[in-house]
């Protein structure tokens, strides 16, 4: 398990510097740039920025420097707002963006595989069709529509929680927030839940613990619930990373202090600092989870370490 | 060998389909007497499987049982599941055809055996992995000790069917039933198996039933036999004089199409045509399309189970003498 | 680089299906999946309504009394009227509903369908390149597709809009340049297996070109996948396209799409509901079938039932 993890960890890093390289020159090479404003700026200014943000060093350079610095934890500087660096916006705006996501994850992971295991076990029975129409529904509506319904419905016609905004360490205006985020989350994760223990409860073993008379809660917890969590797993990582990035979202509409915020302000000043900077934060945190889904998996099915 | 272990009174299993239902299993009858091995053979979709999946409680949703299987004083067929389950594993256990998909991939082996032993003797854990070690060990599994602590696929298809008939024997169950144990497995294990059913339910006094297509299995091992065709028994008796004095045309054509035991024939008959489909079984004698010995009464009527002489039973009006050489 | 509607994940599974398949036969659309997507009642009328949302965006703005920038200064801010010709009332500015949301699905269907193909025919060259000539080629090809699978996909649907700025059809060729890459993973398992069928060895023995038995033999047996594939990526990329709308990255006025407008309908849906209503009725039938569909259509081209 521990050699297992460690090949891992070591075939991540090159993943990680291609992945640095492709997202560098992407931005570097596009049109336009963060000084193109409305009016030209005077030579002189124009000298003066380019030299400190490098730009006038030749691009393999410009590379090796971001590269060098990336290496020491530094994300880059903001190229439009003066003496703010990514490290700064990660400050002020992840924990918050950590915080949604996260709690997001865990109540809509935990969700989705109570609820697939229930519509499994009650297949094409009542609970099983009122839960498919509401993961297609999850499914289906995207997420800053169903934020818009929701903040209707609960903000402004029934009143019972804050349409949007932030007020510090309150919960209810985390509610609906949380809950745009979960619902396509969850939904995706029971669908997938459903499917697989409906396979994984016709199968041969399954088949032979109910002939050992363990009972049929027993076989559920412990031979089909393990086996019909795979499915599941793999979809963990991409699902984070859905919702982290979803977050962005929902931080916009519902006006939240997040890095989603930033990031899109920043896109639209065409601050490349900034986005070159968050987007391989969250390449980053991206390969991290897949890494970690990696072992889990490796414990859910144990073939897989062989391999 | 009077004590009659499993009774099977008019047992039929009926699965439902969309628009229509199919017969698998009708009108079954017999019993099973301490310590013996019985063998049911029949070509696949004869029943043969569902017959017993029914009676351990395991038919697929769609399906359902009716008539009785008593087991001691207690009704198999459609028991409360909380109550089977206190049977199930302990009285009566089941081997299954495929040994690479019958064990949990994702479970040690200690910890699939041990269950049982939990579940059913109240033992503790590190008691009860002690005594799946040693059935391990009796089984015939090398180094059991390391071995439960792997994982089924690091075992070949063969160490499997031992470790699941380990599992089966754990509670020393009155009743075996083995489903094709060894259709899955190389022809050379197929036979160290069959010793090992033998000797361990000699051990343990446990009657085995031994559900199988292959006739060769049946030889050595099978005191008495039953066949079944369509979802019925056409053939019961001892096993030695089912094989040298056949009296269904079906028995008479299965025994032609196995290597080894069709010694009498010059060359092996397959029988012709194909099983019949349940949903549309043929009037009369289901066997009739394929039967040498058919005749106009075989058409129109179907012949009942009745008893011949010497205690076996069968269900054919021919009466004539049964062998190809007289038909063709 | 995972999209945003979790469509990979249903892809990969099916993908991983075909691969344990020895060789691919009867994939393609054949009478007996044909039969099989039409005794599936949902994906029937979900095809029907699809069907009629397309016509309708193509057609429609014909038979509408108003232009989709029109103003019609008499109504303004009006609900459904049915003796003015405005069916879905009128926006602020007196500009007819109904107008604008068929002007909105047209451009949302368009930009999805260029995507899409965009992402077909690069997921479809990638993969049948990669997996024809295996190898070391193979190995570079697919390791690459693995890194941009690490990318973070929205943010770089955002460093596209940084890009390619205002021009929608640009944008979305870019964003079907980020869409393929598990339309090749497909392509590469089933060129791997199809490569060695007699059909394409007696084209190799004949002296055929690679790229001519790729293009001649070897794409025209990909039709189930690429089928599948593209019904959910156009609700994908529809998703997307509304979401950066949304964020007013996207479709600029006075030309709307569907999401646009409901980016405009949602701050006002408290005393003008139908501004939020009729753009979001037609996005949420146009997914959940687009799904029904792409559901359907997998279970009917399902190699494990055949």
């Amino acid at each position: 398990m521990i050699s297992y993890a460690l090949r891992r960890v070591l075939s991540a890093i090159p993943i990680a510097l291609i992945a640095v390289t492709v997202c560098f020159f992407i931005l570097r090479l596009a049109p336009g740039g963060p000084f193109d404003g409305e009016r030209a700026l005077p030579p002189n200014v124009m000298a003066n920025l380019r030299a400190y943000y490098n730009l006038d060093q030749s691009l393999p350079m410009q590379y090796l420097i971001y590269v060098w610095r990336l290496l020491h934890g530094d994300l880059g500087p903001s190229m439009v707002i003066d003496g703010f660096r990514v490290s700064d916006l990660i400050r002020i705006g992840f924990p918050f963006t950590l915080t949604m996501a996260m709690s997001a994850f865990v109540v809509a992971t935990a969700i989705g595989i109570v609820a697939g295991m229930i519509a499994a076990v009650n297949q094409n029975k009542w609970p099983d069709y009122v839960l498919v129409l509401v993961v297609m529904i999850g499914v289906v509506v995207p997420n800053f529509l169903s934020a818009a319904l929701l903040q209707l419905v609960f903000g402004v016609y029934l009143k019972w929680l804050p349409a949007g905004g932030w007020v510090n360490g309150s919960l209810t205006h985390l509610v609906l927030p949380v809950t745009v985020l979960a619902w396509p989350h969850a939904a995706r994760i029971s669908r997938l839940m459903r499917g697989s223990m409906i396979e994984v409860l016709g199968t041969n073993y399954v088949r032979t613990a109910r002939s050992k008379g363990l009972g049929e809660r027993l076989v559920l917890a412990r031979h089909a619930i393990k086996p019909a969590l795979i499915p599941v797993v793999s979809y963990l990582g991409p699902g984070l990373s859905y919702l982290l990035t979803g977050s962005l979202v929902v931080e916009q509409v519902f006006g939240l202090p997040g890095i989603g915020k930033y990031f899109i302000t920043a896109a639209l000043n065409r601050d490349y600092g900034i986005v070159l900077g968050t987007t391989i934060l969250y390449m980053f945190i991206i390969l991290a989870l897949n890494l970690l889904v990696d072992m889990l998996y490796a414990w859910l099915d144990p073939k897989v370490r062989y391999r | 060998m009077t004590d009659t272990v499993l009774s099977i009174e008019d047992l039929s299993v009926t699965f439902d389909l969309h628009q229509s239902e199919v017969h698998a299993v009708r009108e079954l009858n017999f019993s099973l007497q301490a310590g013996e091995t019985m063998a049911v053979v029949g070509e696949s979709g004869s029943g043969k499987s569902q017959a017993f999946l029914s009676i351990m409680g395991l038919l697929a949703k769609n399906g359902r049982a009716s008539g009785r299987a008593m087991l001691g004083d207690l009704n198999l067929v459609g028991m409360d599941k909380n109550r089977l389950d206190q049977v199930r594993g302990k009285d009566i256990a089941m081997i299954f055809q495929d040994p690479m998909t019958s064990l949990n991939p994702s479970l040690r082996l200690k910890t699939q055996l041990s269950e049982v032993l939990v579940k059913h003797q109240g033992f503790d854990k590190g008691k009860a992995i002690r005594h799946a070690v040693e059935m391990l060990e009796r089984v015939g599994i090398p180094e059991p000790g390391k071995r439960a602590n792997a994982y089924p696929h690091e075992l070949s298809g063969g160490m499997r069917q031992r470790v699941m008939i380990a599992m089966a024997l754990l509670c020393q169950p009155k009743i075996l039933i083995a489903d094709e144990p060894t259709t899955a497995l190389d022809v050379t294990v197929q036979a160290q198996m069959l010793d090992l059913f033998k000797t361990l339910t000699e051990d343990f006094g446990t009657a085995l039933v031994l559900i199988t297509h292959d006739l060769g299995v049946v030889a050595g091992v099978a005191d008495r036999m039953m066949v079944m065709y369509g979802g019925r028994c056409v053939e019961k008796g001892r096993t030695d004089e089912l094989f040298y004095d056949p009296r269904h045309p079906y028995t008479l054509g299965l025994l032609h199409s196995t290597p080894h035991i069709a010694h009498r024939a010059a060359r092996l008959d397959p029988i012709q045509g194909l099983p019949p489909s349940l949903e549309h079984l043929p009037k009369g004698c289901s066997f009739h399309p394929r039967c040498a010995f058919c005749f106009d009464r075989c058409l129109e009527e179907r012949p009942p189970l009745a008893p011949v002489e010497g205690g076996r039973e069968k269900a054919c009006f021919y009466e004539g003498p049964m062998t190809y050489e007289a038909v063709a | 680089m995972a999209g945003i509607t979790g469509k990979d994940a249903i892809l990969t599974d099916y993908a991983n299906k075909l691969e344990k398949l020895d060789a691919p036969k009867g994939r393609s659309l054949t009478q007996d999946a044909m039969r099989r997507l039409l005794r599936n009642k949902a994906a029937m009328v979900s095809i029907i309504l699809v069907v009629l949302i397309v016509l309708a965006a193509i057609i429609g703005p014909y038979f509408v009394p108003w232009g989709y920038a029109e103003v019609d200064w008499t109504s303004i801010r009006k609900p459904p009227d049915l003796s003015k010709g405005h069916v879905f009332g009128t926006d602020q500015n007196g500009r007819d509903m109904l107008a604008r949301v068929l002007q909105g699905t047209q451009m949302s269907l368009i930009v999805a369908g260029v995507a899409t193909v965009v992402s077909v025919v690069i997921g479809v060259v990638y993969g049948a390149v990669a997996g024809y000539f295996g190898g070391k080629v193979d190995a570079v090809m697919m390791r690459f597709v693995d890194i941009m699978y690490a990318l973070p996909y929205i943010l770089f649907v955002i460093i596209l809009v940084v890009i390619f700025g205002r021009n929608p059809v640009l944008l979305f060729v870019g964003i079907g340049c980020l869409e393929w890459l598990t339309m090749a993973r497909i392509v590469r398992g089933q060129t791997l297996t199809l490569k060695e069928r007699e059909f394409v060895e007696a084209a190799r023995a004949g002296g055929a070109k690679p790229f001519t038995i790729i293009l001649r033999h070897i794409v025209p047996n990909l039709t189930g996948p690429v089928v599948i594939y593209a019904t959910l990526t156009v609700p994908e990329i529809i998703i997307t396209e509304s979401f950066l709308s949304y964020l007013g990255l996207g479709v600029q006025e006075p030309q709307t799409s569907l999401g646009t407008l409901i980016s405009f309908g949602a701050p006002v849906a408290e005393v003008l509901p139908w501004m939020l209503l009729a753009p979001a009725g037609v996005l949420v039938t146009l997914l959940l079938c687009l799904t029904y569909i792409g559901d359907g259509l997998r279970d009917a081209l399902d190699p494990k039932d055949r």
